[in-house]
């Protein structure tokens, strides 16, 4: 008879310890958590992408088929970047543990683990770094705060480098002015030299490498899903619009998160880039090869986000536009205004992007020759071009978000506002040292936006969501603004779980209901197809 | 009611005790940041749990009604739900405050023979125990159904686009709609 395996009542009662160890961190080995980590990157994507050690691999089992010289290409690989990379070297020797940061990062102040504080995070790294690369740490190892790369120690490596959103809330607060997002940025990096990436990012950038976008979506596919939207739009407002695809000449190259056409609640906010434009008679195109705004290369490697970076680049100067309008999205912005220079050198053979309505020329992106689809918009509300009726959002008490990557990583901070605003007659803000340069990330972004790591994305939203209930307590909102695909997937999802009845709703949706198109029917539902105020059907 | 005033003249010191042995289930760096951090919105965690655990106080006092208590036990499991905590761990908070009364009016108690109040207010705390499993589980299914309706957002429009959704007029997928949380 097989023996009873049920523990017994006082068994039981004697396991449960309420308090939590007092240990030093590196004597606290990590523990991989289900629901915290997402599943190890296919050997098919990484072979097609030529990324060394593809091979089937589990995060949470304990041989990852390291190959038997993983430590010296570890170390040959952080010695590499510690000579390339400047600020690396210097972030790796400067931190004076002043502990500013140490509260700032969401996933600590919503799951509470230390190894979370950007500071810590950087430790781990830091220590390999001070016992193979310097005189102290090769000398007093632990006293010097240095300790051996062992499997173990990889492993803690892993699971934190994926617990950053690299979002750069903790830089603000850095008086030194350290970035810790660029050392989760090497850590995953020098991962990826052995074949260690997630799934969830290794798939999408397989994807982009050889169709364009992250779903993988073949031109055609992605024509007709823009053709799809076309139909709604002709039965909300009663006016057809014919976009192009890959047509040469056109002055615009519009590009923009595949988010934005295939998720929902990002596709209402691609209806509006389309009425936008329509009703401005633009002269654009869309590219069913730039078809993706996003990189999650920039997730993986430098190398790697570079490759999948200059599509929209080589797209541009194949189509021949003058310059490139760019939609809704998060880190493409990033990798636009902080990385694509050093990659590539400014765009010259495009031209300084000047609005084709106002005149305006947007000096500020002499050099990349993108502009911001928010930018471009206030521009136009600005300099009165656009007729709006805001009272058709009149059922919306909106709130904003700031999107780690453009409010931290390029400073746009008034012009979604001030479109907002434009368009919507009651906008609150969330408390001040939660937005703008102190904005909360969505707890979702690098990659992060998984199904398997739910819980750890709900504790990264957590600090985002809770001013989102103040304001929500307080003023009634009901919507949370946003210029980023991620964020409209990844708060949904927060939203549902901790402010349930927030909507997510990115700008140029909200832009679309107020838009008075000419000759438009009259409107009596919004993108949603749900009922404008006023028009609700009477009982 | 004598214990109904006892504890409300030890209130303060009750939910201190309370709170720190709450905290203390978090490692020590963290259990100081969740204490001393008094912004609400920069420790969202520490605040929302102070500010649960004074109203679900106020609430089991014997002398008040306790029946709208849930939106404040919501409020702190929800959070303990998706952290690194066992089920019976994310809901152990709500025993703890059997400890600390018994620690803090044991002299009290003692003296004016208070044992049964204390058992009938002790059994308001092991009632209010089993609707902690409840909101437990309740957030637990809803990580499930948002990792469901996830990938329900990412492919409706290709199946749609695919005719391989039949359309019922009027019909969207219903991702909205929760009565779990309407309270």
């Amino acid at each position: 008879m097989a023996k009873d395996q049920t523990p017994k009542a006082d068994e039981l009662f004697s396991t449960i310890d309420y308090k939590a160890p007092e240990k030093s961190w590196m004597d606290t080995p990590v523990e991989f958590k289900p629901g915290t980590f997402c599943h190890g990157s296919r050997p098919k994507y990484l072979e097609l992408l030529h990324m060394p050690y593809p091979k089937e691999w589990k995060p949470g089992e304990e041989d990852w088929k390291l190959p038997e010289n993983w430590k010296e290409i570890f170390l040959d690989g952080m010695a590499e970047r510690l000579k390339k990379y400047r600020s690396f070297k210097l972030f790796m020797d400067i931190c004076v543990r002043c502990g500013a940061c140490a509260d700032k990062c969401h996933f600590y102040i919503g799951g509470g683990d230390p190894k979370n504080m950007p500071v810590l995070r950087a430790e781990l790294l830091r220590s390999v770094y001070r016992k193979y690369f310097t005189t102290s740490g090769k000398l007093f190892g632990k006293t010097a705060g240095a300790r051996e790369l062992t499997v173990d120690v990889l492993r803690e490596l892993w699971y934190y480098a994926y617990q950053c959103t690299e979002c750069r809330r903790c830089s603000v607060f850095c008086p030194y002015g350290i970035d810790t997002a660029e050392v989760t940025i090497i850590a995953r990096e020098l991962l990826n030299l052995l074949g260690l990436n997630t799934d969830w990012i290794a798939g999408p950038v397989s994807n982009c490498y050889m169709k364009g976008n992250h779903l993988g979506l073949e031109p055609h596919t992605f024509k007709s899903s823009i053709e799809f939207f076309l139909s709604d739009i002709e039965d909300i407002t009663g006016i057809k619009i014919e976009p192009t695809f890959n047509r040469k000449g056109a002055e615009i190259l519009f590009v923009t998160p595949s988010g934005d056409v295939f998720a929902d609640p990002g596709t209402y906010t691609a209806m509006g880039y389309l009425m936008l434009f329509h009703e401005l008679g633009l002269d654009y195109t869309w590219s069913t090869y730039a078809s993706e705004g996003g990189n999650f290369g920039f997730f993986t490697s430098n190398e790697t986000a570079k490759r999948l970076h200059y599509k929209i680049y080589a797209e541009a100067k194949r189509l021949g536009v003058k310059w490139i309008l760019g939609g809704e999205c998060g880190h493409m912005w990033r990798l636009i205004h902080q990385y694509l220079n050093t990659w590539h050198g400014p765009a010259d053979f495009l031209e300084v992007p000047k609005s084709p309505i106002t005149d305006t020329a947007f000096e500020n992106a002499r050099s990349t020759k993108m502009v911001h689809v928010a930018e471009f918009t206030a521009d136009l509300i600005r300099n009165g071009k656009l007729k709006l009726d805001p009272g058709r959002n009149d059922d919306i008490k909106l709130t904003w978000h700031d999107s780690c990557n453009t409010s931290r990583g390029m400073g746009i901070l008034e012009e979604p506002r001030y479109v907002a605003k434009s368009v919507c007659n009651h906008f609150y803000e969330m408390p001040e040292n939660t937005i703008k340069e102190y904005t909360f990330c969505c707890g979702s972004g690098t990659g992060l936006n998984a199904g398997e790591n739910m819980e750890l994305r709900m504790r990264g939203g957590f600090p985002r969501a809770n001013a989102v209930k103040f304001v929500r307590d307080v003023h009634g909102v009901n919507t949370l603004g946003n210029i980023c695909a991620i964020d409209r997937a990844a708060l949904t999802a927060s939203m549902d779980y901790w402010v349930p009845g927030i909507r997510v709703a990115g700008l140029h949706e909200l832009v679309a209901n107020a838009l008075v198109m000419k000759g438009e029917k009259e409107r009596t539902v919004n993108m949603r197809n749900e009922p404008l105020p006023g028009k609700e059907a009477k009982e | 009611m004598k214990l109904n005033a006892l504890l409300l003249e030890k209130k303060t010191e009750i939910i201190e005790k309370w709170f720190d042995a709450i905290v203390a289930c978090y490692p020590p760096d963290t259990a100081q940041f969740l204490k001393n951090k008094k912004d609400r919105f920069t420790n969202p965690m520490g605040a929302t749990i102070l500010q649960g655990i004074e109203n679900i106080f106020d609430k089991l006092l014997p002398d008040n009604d306790c029946s709208d208590i849930a939106p404040f036990l919501d409020n702190i499991i929800r959070i303990r739900a998706v952290q690194d905590f066992t089920p019976s761990q994310a809901v152990a908070f709500i025993f703890l405050l059997k400890k600390v009364i018994r620690e803090e009016l044991r002299q009290e108690i003692q003296e004016n023979k208070l044992y049964e109040e204390l058992l009938a207010f002790e059994l308001k705390i092991d009632n209010l125990a089993l609707s902690t499993f409840d909101i437990y589980m309740k957030c637990r299914e809803k990580l499930y159904e948002i990792k469901a309706n996830e990938v329900k957002n990412m492919t409706f429009r290709l199946l749609q686009q695919a005719n391989l959704i039949c359309e019922i007029p009027g019909y969207r997928p219903d991702v909205k709609d929760d009565d779990n949380i309407k309270k």
